[in-house]
């Protein structure tokens, strides 16, 4: 298995060095214009949000995956995971404020302790809950297996990454035996209701593309994959999310590590487009490190950008106080404004 | 080391209008409509698109569609097929002309 960033002591592993490689003036960037220049061109900057609609919470950098695009630097030897007490402060910032969506994420979100404690005191404030389940940690553990039936009682919107619906490029990019735990999992998450119509239960999935390109149109892909899912492995499923790989952490580490680099930072900058410039997540959400800490999003999370408010702890959390704040931008943004976009949700524009 | 071909040179196709604007528009506005999605999937006519690449061997076609093939969701399997389908009518092409070449001979033979 391969080892993250962190484990193996590369130098990328230290934000402050992936942002030197991501700075437009560097030798493989030199062509490349400044992303809050572009902003700027768009009438876009500073970046202002609007009220928070989501939270995203990282609950830890632990993982039983190591995929090789993972923005995270995620693995089993991550220990970074949220505590009880930060939780129970996410818990108290919720409370006074009418956000209604909590997305929480990983690393695999379910491998921390608390993590169903965390899900039931969400569904306890009324508020709806996303989970980025990578899938194979339902079938990694005994201990897992029954977490279908819990998303399920707490209704749990699953969103799940697929790369693809074959096993090839789903195992090149997330790990040997990938896909076919995947499906196992998929299979499960269909039994108890799961992306079966009528029963309310959301299952979605991620398609990210496996290499140094853009991803298609998310309708055309989202047919392919409800197609090949369905007549392979009767495996049903609500929406697909295509997403751009950002480059960040162990993406950018393959991207150089390829050659890729500089002609992937020349394909989001061509594919700039402003409507999806507009409609970026981080306008409406604010992320939670695993201690705590605010950030404008997962990604700026993972290159150590705090936002640029005097509230950056959950335990100060101030939703009127944050929406004052300009969104921080960086080269790595220009994933987020390619083409039709890019979200948690999927295209954008 | 310089080519006749250079990669860089594709990301100035669209400078053709500087010659000869109006053709050059007319035939991106007809390149754009072509490849929308219809009858044929974006997917499908990528995967024709890198054929042909194949067929009239353009190195900056088959680099673009190769990129636009994988971005459409078409796996690896799929393009080879589609390089196959390329090769398959091009060796028929040169094959069939066996025809032509049998029935020449039959006239001029004893």
């Amino acid at each position: 298995m391969i080892k993250s960033l962190k484990a193996t002591g590369s130098q990328l592993a230290d934000s402050a060095f992936q942002l030197t490689v991501l700075r437009p003036d560097q030798a493989d960037g030199a062509h490349l214009p400044s992303f809050s220049a572009k902003m700027r061109e768009a009438g876009l900057f500073p970046l202002r949000p609007v009220a928070p609609a989501i939270l995203q919470i990282n609950v830890g950098k632990m993982c039983n995956q190591v995929c090789k695009h993972c923005h995270v630097d995620a693995g089993p030897d991550r220990k970074e995971i949220m505590t009880r007490e930060t939780m129970q402060l996410c818990l108290d910032a919720l409370a006074r404020t009418d956000i209604q969506t909590v997305d929480l994420t990983g690393g695999a979100p379910e491998m921390n302790p608390d993590f169903r404690w965390l899900v039931e005191g969400i569904s306890k404030l009324g508020r709806k809950t996303i989970v980025r389940c990578n899938l194979t940690i339902i079938v990694a553990n005994k201990k897992y297996h029954d977490l279908p039936e819990f998303f399920a009682r707490h209704g749990v919107e699953v969103v799940s990454s697929l790369p693809f619906y074959n096993a090839g490029k789903t195992d090149r990019q997330r790990g040997e035996g990938v896909f076919d735990d995947s499906i196992r999992a998929l299979k499960m998450l269909n039994a108890v209701g799961y992306g079966q119509e009528g029963s309310g239960l959301v299952l979605n999935l991620v398609y990210n593309p496996a290499g140094a390109f853009l991803p298609g149109s998310q309708a055309g892909l989202q047919q392919q994959f409800k197609r090949a899912l369905l007549k392979d492995f009767g495996i049903v499923f609500n929406d697909l999310f295509a997403i751009t790989n950002i480059p960040v952490s162990r993406y950018l580490d393959y991207l150089l590590e390829s050659g890729n680099y500089a002609g992937y930072m020349e394909k989001l900058v061509a594919a700039f487009n402003p409507v999806a410039a507009a409609g970026v997540m981080c306008r409406d959400t604010i992320s939670v490190g695993w201690d705590g800490q605010l950030y404008d999003c997962d990604f700026n999370q993972m290159l150590d950008l705090l936002v640029a408010s005097p509230v950056q702890h959950i335990r100060d959390f101030d939703a009127a106080a944050l929406t004052e704040r300009a969104v921080v931008v960086n080269q790595h943004c220009y994933g987020c404004t390619a083409g039709a976009g890019s979200s948690c949700g999927g295209a954008t524009a | 080391m310089e080519t006749y071909y250079n990669p860089a040179d594709l990301a100035k196709f669209g400078n053709i209008t500087e010659w000869q604007a109006e053709a050059g528009r007319k035939f991106f506005d007809y390149y754009g409509e072509v490849f929308k999605d219809g009858a044929l999937t974006e997917r499908e006519k990528s995967l024709i698109a890198l054929a042909v690449a194949h067929a009239v061997q353009c190195p900056y076609c088959i680099d673009a569609y190769t990129t636009d093939s994988l971005q459409k969701g078409a796996d690896e399997a799929q393009m080879m097929e589609a390089v196959h389908v390329a090769a398959a009518i091009k060796g028929g092409a040169v094959l069939v002309h066996g025809v032509q070449m049998m029935n020449k001979a039959k006239e001029l033979s004893m």
